[in-house]
This record gives structure tokens, sequence and C-alpha cells, in this order.
């Protein structure tokens, strides 16, 4: 199955599609419009990605390199991380989560566990003193006032 | 002479002592970007826009930074390649050819030396090319309506998804799919809610500048996580020796420097190439038209000079749309064009007109930068060659968080954060499926213009249309547009760059 991924990113496009014009469809209208419409150009936006996916799926491109199951694991969990730090940014403040996602990152990217958090520390207050202190970025206030 | 006076006029605005600092600043920042492997012009440029604009510059200093920022990394992109093998960014993936071997012939200062004198040369010139073009098109855009600018966009997009890419069904989709975000939000014309789903958040719409971030910026962090371990820090052995170029080389290096400059610049003002094609153009010139001994790959130093002095002309040349059609024809040029929306800014034949102070700076600023790079790359070239000694799994992380800085910066909204987070996935998917990401930008930002021209368009004529087609000027556009698009399928496969066809692209920066 050399041309898999294409056919399903294909065939995923086609379903965007699909969805994207029976939304349009859904638009209201308002009682003043333009002769053209609000719904118009989706459409025409809607058709574009339906036949640009079709050519997809009748003619795919050779298979990308996939990563393996761990490597993708490994960027599922760095997306948690993230949506984590994301939803608790505003709670626990600036450094404290910066510090966290960083050395994760760092972590997870080849460093030593001992170093990373070194580095996530220093990458946190880095940014802290130059885009807040120096910069006078506003930057999330946890508990602790950082 | 309006144009020197306007000029004039314009550095009168530049030398500011704020200005030259910024100027200052952006160069420095931009080559150790560029040089950076990972990081390259538009994602530097995309993760300093939220700061810049957070930063509360107005437009003329917030652009002077960050276009210094990207003629700096056009500078700064050749120093891994010649060092390293490993392009900075992807314009200077031709360098490594005649780089890398120069290098390992122990030749790498006269290598850098000579590339920084061929990037001066490209870009200064392009700047006097951005000069004097960019005015003549504002006289033809003045005649634009706004059918004519629909067509204009349908050109821009047909070109980019013609030349620049390897897979026109793919460039056709990202295109679509970016106008298909852009419509999220309430219809400007009518006021009706379209593809909000009832979510407070997608009123609005959603930033371009969050989709730009997530898309180039985080994607790359997602790359690097993929291939842990590989491309980290280089090894501290290389030596730079002599940085100050034998004046034969320059000699003989000169007329290549020429030749690609014109070429790089005509690649870079046509829609959709960009800096890649056109140092990807220069060198492959170069090399039938001198290449008489068989030097060239093997470390001939007219081998770094033309692909140099290409790639930067064509960034010089690519502002030229960008500013006078407001039309960019690179994912650099389009990061930029976000960042002048951002400040409520439409380029365009109305800026020349109603901000001279702000284009006439920018390029005045353009020509002190390029004197300052050329300072800062050949007696310090040696510093930014310690910058690559940062190894990338302390430097990634940090992009990231920077990232998220910025974005929560304008907005200090988590949504928003969460969706750079979904932008970031998906740049990494549609990466790995060779899906190119400048259209999605593309659409993104233009899509609301897009659309307005249209349906003004539509208004104006009763929603006739064929008046979309009622003048020479758009029948013009359309024909472009259709050729752009249709020609490279057929041709395509004698002139289409090879530097696509190598896996290197897909990691790489976008131009």
């Amino acid at each position: 199955m050399p041309v898999m991924s294409d056919r399903i990113f294909g065939v995923f496009g086609l379903l965007l599609a699909a969805f994207y014009l029976w939304q349009a469809t859904q638009i209201e209208l308002s009682f003043i419009s333009d002769p053209f419409g609000p719904k118009a150009f989706p459409y025409m936006i809607g058709i574009v990605l339906a036949v640009a996916s079709g050519v997809v799926v009748l003619s795919p491109d050779t298979e990308p390199e996939w990563p393996t199951f761990s490597r993708l694991f490994e960027i599922g969990v760095a997306t948690a991380v993230m949506i984590a730090y994301a939803l608790f940014l505003k709670e626990y403040g600036f450094i404290a989560c910066t510090s966290v996602a960083a050395a994760y990152l760092c972590w997870r990217l080849g460093a030593h566990p001992l170093s990373a958090v070194i580095a996530g520390v220093a990458i946190a207050v880095g940014i802290y003193v130059i885009f807040h202190l120096v910069l006078g970025l506003s930057l999330a206030r946890g508990p602790w006032g950082f | 002479m309006d144009t020197l006076a306007s000029l004039a006029d314009g550095f009168a605005v530049a030398l500011t002592w704020q200005n030259l600092f910024l100027a200052l600043v952006g160069c420095f920042l931009g080559t150790i970007i560029g040089a950076l492997p990972g990081l390259g012009p538009s994602n530097g440029v995309a993760i300093l826009i939220p700061l810049a604009f957070t930063l509360g510059l107005p437009a003329t200093p917030a652009l002077i930074l960050l276009t210094s920022v990207y003629y700096g990394a056009m500078y700064g992109g050749r120093i891994s390649s010649i060092l390293l093998n490993i392009p900075g960014d992807e314009p200077a993936l031709m360098t490594t050819l005649d780089g890398y071997p120069m290098a390992r012939a122990g030749k790498a200062g006269e290598a850098l030396a000579i590339s920084g004198l061929a990037s001066f040369v490209g870009a200064f010139f392009a700047t006097w090319g951005l000069v004097f073009l960019a005015p003549q098109l504002v006289k033809v855009a003045l005649l634009f309506g706004p059918a004519e600018y629909f067509a204009l966009f349908v050109l821009a997009f047909a070109t980019l998804g013609g030349v620049a890419s390897r897979n026109q069904a793919k460039a056709a989709f990202a295109a679509a799919l970016g106008l298909g975000i852009a419509t999220i939000g309430v219809d400007g014309q009518t006021g009706v809610p379209r593809f909000a789903f009832g979510e407070v958040h997608l009123y609005d719409g959603i930033d371009f500048l969050v989709a730009i971030v997530g898309l180039f910026a985080l994607s790359e962090v997602f790359i690097f996580l993929e291939h842990r371990g590989n491309g980290s820090g280089a090894d501290a052995s290389m030596r730079v020796g002599r940085v100050i170029p034998p004046w034969k080389m320059v000699r003989e290096t000169l007329p290549a420097m020429g030749r690609s400059t014109i070429l790089g610049f005509i690649a870079g003002v046509l829609p959709g190439a960009g800096a890649s094609l056109g140092s990807f153009i220069s060198y492959t010139f170069e090399k039938r038209l001198s290449d008489r001994k068989g030097t060239f790959g093997k470390g001939d130093p007219r081998g770094i000079a033309a692909p140099e002095a290409g790639n930067n002309a064509a960034a010089g040349g690519a502002l030229v749309p960008m500013l006078a059609l407001g039309v960019p024809g690179s994912g650099t040029t389009a990061v930029l064009l976000a960042m002048l929306l951002a400040l409520n800014i439409t380029p365009g034949p109305l800026l020349f007109q109603q901000n001279p102070d702000v284009v006439w700076g920018l390029i005045a600023a353009l020509f002190i930068g390029n004197l300052m790079l050329l300072a800062m790359n050949l007696p310090m070239v040696s510093l930014f060659v310690r910058v690559l000694l940062i190894p990338t799994r302390y430097l990634m992380p940090a992009v990231a968080m920077i990232s998220f800085v910025g974005i929560y910066g304008i907005s200090g909204s988590t949504f928003d954060l969460l969706v750079m987070i979904a932008f970031g996935v998906l740049g990494w998917v549609l990466r790995k499926l060779d899906v190119p990401l400048v259209p999605i930008i593309l659409g993104v930002l233009l899509g609301d213009q897009m659309e307005k021209n249209l349906r003004r368009a539509m208004t104006i004529h009763d929603g006739d249309w064929t008046m979309l087609f009622n003048s020479w000027l758009a029948i013009g556009l359309w024909t472009f547009a259709v050729v752009g698009f249709v020609l490279p399928l057929i041709i395509g496969r004698y002139l289409r760059p090879k530097i696509a066809d190598q896996p290197i692209a897909e990691g790489a920066d976008p131009d």
C-alpha cells in the first residue's frame, strides 16, 4: 500500500469540503444583502477544496515517511503538555508553567533530565526578564505574582 | 526624479536613533535566526510579529525591525550551509553544494567572506530595483478596480501553486483551506455569522497571527521532536580562518554576482517564486554558463556567490509585489503582510500615496540594514558561528515558549493558545503529507480582501458574472493565472526546481 496516506488525506479533504459546503448552506441570510450574498464565496471555496481533494485521491503522491509509533506517541504527549500549559497558564503563572513545559521539551529532545530542568527554569526566567521586565510585555500572573 | 526625493525623505525617517537601533537589532537577530538550522526567515519573523505588535511599536519602526530580520536571515542562512552542510534555511540549500566542499578544503573563511559579499551585492542592488520598480507597479495598480483585484488574488494563488509547489492539487487544497479559515467569523458586509458554530470566540474569526505562528513555528518544534537526536549542535572543531576575501577571488566572482542578482530579482518579483527559486535559478544558470572545468560542486567560489546573490536579490524583489500590490509572492513576505495588516495598514498602491513615510522609511532602512549586515557578516562572522553551537534540544523549547508568549501577549486568551497548538499539529501533519503551508497562510491573510473585492465587483455590476472579465487588464491577469497554473503542469518536468524533490524540503522552512 504505497499510496495509502494520500488517499486517506484526500478522502478526509472530501469530507471536510462536504461539511464546509453543508455549513455554508446553513448560513442565515440577513434582510439586507448584496447581490452576491455571504454564501457564494464559501461555495466557491468548498468546490475548489472538493476538486483538489478528489485529484489527490485519484493521483496520490508517494508515501511519506511516517514516524514509528513511539515517535507519534512522543508528539502526542508533547501536544498534551502544550495544551495543559495553555490551560494552567492563568492559574499557576508564567514562570512555573513555562519552566515545566520547557523542561519537558528539553528532556524529550534529548537533554539529560537534570540539565533539562535547569534549562527549563533558565528559559522561563530568561523570557520573563527580557520580555516582561525589560520590554514590558504582560505575561500571565500566577498566585505568587509571576 | 521624485522617486529619489521620496527616498531622501525616507532616509530622514529612517535615520533616527530608535530606527537605527531597531535595524541593528533586527539585522543581528535575523542573522542568528537564519544561521540556526530549523529557524528561517518565515518562522523567525512569524515569532517576532506578535512581540513587535504587543510592544506597541508604531508601523515604521516595527516594519524596519522585521524586514531587517528578513534580510538578516537571508545573510545568515549561508553560515551553517558552508560550515555544517546543513542549510540554515531553505534558500541557503544551494549554497551547500559549493560552500561545504570549500570549507572542507580549509577555505571556510574565504567561503563565508565571498558569500557575505555576494549577499550584499544581491540585496543592495535588489533594493535599488525595488526603489524604481515599485512606483511603476503602483501606477499600473491604480488602474485596478475590484474585478482586477480579484483576478490578481487568483493569479497569486495560481502561480504559487503552479510554480512553487510539486503537487498542484495539494497547493489548491492548501489555498482553499486557508480561504475557508478566513471565512470563519461574522461576515463583514451583511453581519451574519459564518462557520462559528455558536462559539463566541469564533465570531471574530481566527487571528492570522495565531495561524501563522502555529503553522510555521510550532510545527517546526514537532518536526524536531519527531527526529530527536539528529541535527543537534555542531561540532566545535570547525575553523573559520581568514575572513577577508582575497581580491583575486572577488574579481573572479563579481560577474557571477551581477548575473545572479538580476536573475534573483526577477524570480523574486514574480508571484509565487521567492528566494529559494531565486537561488536555484541563479546557481543553475551560473553553472551552465561558466562551469567549463567542472569545478562546480567541488568548491568553486562562483558556486557560492551565485546562489547567495540570487537569494538575497530575490528577497528584495519579493518586496515589490508585497508593497506595491499587497500581494505577497513568498512565505516570508506573506508573514510581513500579516505584520502590516496587524498594524492596520493595507499595502498596495494607496500605501504609497497615503503613508509614503512608511514605505520610503522602510526602503531607506533596508539600505542601512544592508550596510550593517555587511559589516556584521564580514569581520564578526565568527560570533555567529558560535551561535551554531547552541544545541537544538535547548533552542527549540525556547522557540516554542517564545511563540506562546507572543500569542498570549496579543490577546491574553487561552482559546488563542489552544488554536495555535491545533495549527501547530495541523502544520506538522500537512508537512508530512507534502502540502505546502504558504498558500494556507496566503489564504488566511487574503481571504477577506478577495471576497470583499469579488462582492464589490458584483455589487457594482448587479451580479453579472461576465463583468469579472470586463477589462483588458482583468483578462490579462486571468490569462496569466491560468498559464501560471497550467504551464508548469505541462513543462514542469523540465523547469521545476529539483531542490523541491529532495527530502530536506519536508522539514524546511518555506522560503
